[in-house]
């Protein structure tokens, strides 16, 4: 006997409601990252309580997709960042504002 | 209480403190760093809930490829860490953490009502073998879909992190 589920699941979204506020309240754009990094993992722990929850493998089994998933989003972010701290020298969100002139 | 349920609370508050920690912080690379400290107490309580394989994936993967992928990247943008001006906590902070408390009180509430809140989990593992066996079995197709998403990634990061070779074309 571990613990209840309802504390896992508590748990899970507390995490998941902490990352949201640093992608939401942060202007660099590496912390609004890691924000949806702690997002990401948030969900994976309640995939992982879930499916011992139902002693279903399921639940495990869409982990490894998420971590994938993560991989490759933090790849592709950290070149958008790179490429954008080339072009206009700044990493801040509230710096891009070529289209406005 | 038993011995699992005291490593399970013990886990849980050192994850929310370091997460905590590490949403915080002005300068990015403590709060990578403390974000690795995060993954690490996250990844024995994959292991407590019968997931050894996974437990292993989050060290090797999250805090071992990711993070240092966010490290490099620290180090190699040079980031200056900007002093905290007035007002900034009420206009950045404020609705963010107010948002978030009304809809962390939304899931706490939900979760009580949920069936069977208090139902104790078992302690259970599945075996690295049995569930790489369940997974290429049952979900070979996304597997190859998840392979493929990699690659995809891998090309499109080293599209956009090449050399420009149009030197005229920057504003």
């Amino acid at each position: 006997m571990i613990a209840p589920y309802s504390h896992i699941l508590i748990l899970a979204s507390l995490l998941f409601l902490m990352g949201a506020a640093c992608a939401a309240a942060r202007r660099s754009l590496i912390m609004i990252l890691i924000g949806v990094e702690i997002m990401l993992n948030a969900a994976a722990l309640a995939f992982i309580a879930a499916s011992l929850r139902w002693r279903h493998l399921d639940g495990q089994a869409f982990v490894i997709f998420i971590f994938a998933v993560a991989a490759a989003e933090v790849a592709v972010g950290l070149a958008l960042i790179v490429y954008a701290q080339r072009r206009t020298g700044s990493v801040k969100a509230d710096d891009y504002q070529q289209l406005q002139g | 209480m038993t011995f699992y349920g005291v490593i399970f609370y013990v886990l849980g508050i050192i994850i929310l403190a370091a997460t905590a920690l590490a949403i915080t912080r002005r300068n990015p690379m403590h709060a990578v760093i403390y974000l690795i400290v995060s993954f690490f107490g996250l990844a024995p309580l994959f292991y407590l809930l019968g997931a050894p394989l996974l437990a292993l994936l989050e060290i090797i993967i999250y805090a071992g490829a990711i993070m240092v992928l966010f490290i490099f990247i620290v180090m190699m943008l040079k980031i200056d860490v900007t002093p905290v001006s007035a007002g900034q906590w009420l206009k950045q902070w404020f609705p963010a953490l107010s948002l978030s408390a009304i809809s962390g009180l939304t899931m706490v509430f939900l979760i009580w009502q949920g069936p069977a809140p208090q139902t104790l989990l078992p302690l259970a593992q599945a075996s690295p073998r049995e569930f790489g066996l369940f997974v290429y079995r049952r979900y070979w197709f996304a597997v190859e879909i998840a392979s493929f998403l990699l690659l995809v990634a891998l090309a499109g990061a080293f599209y956009l992190g090449r050399k420009d070779t149009n030197p005229e074309e920057k504003p």
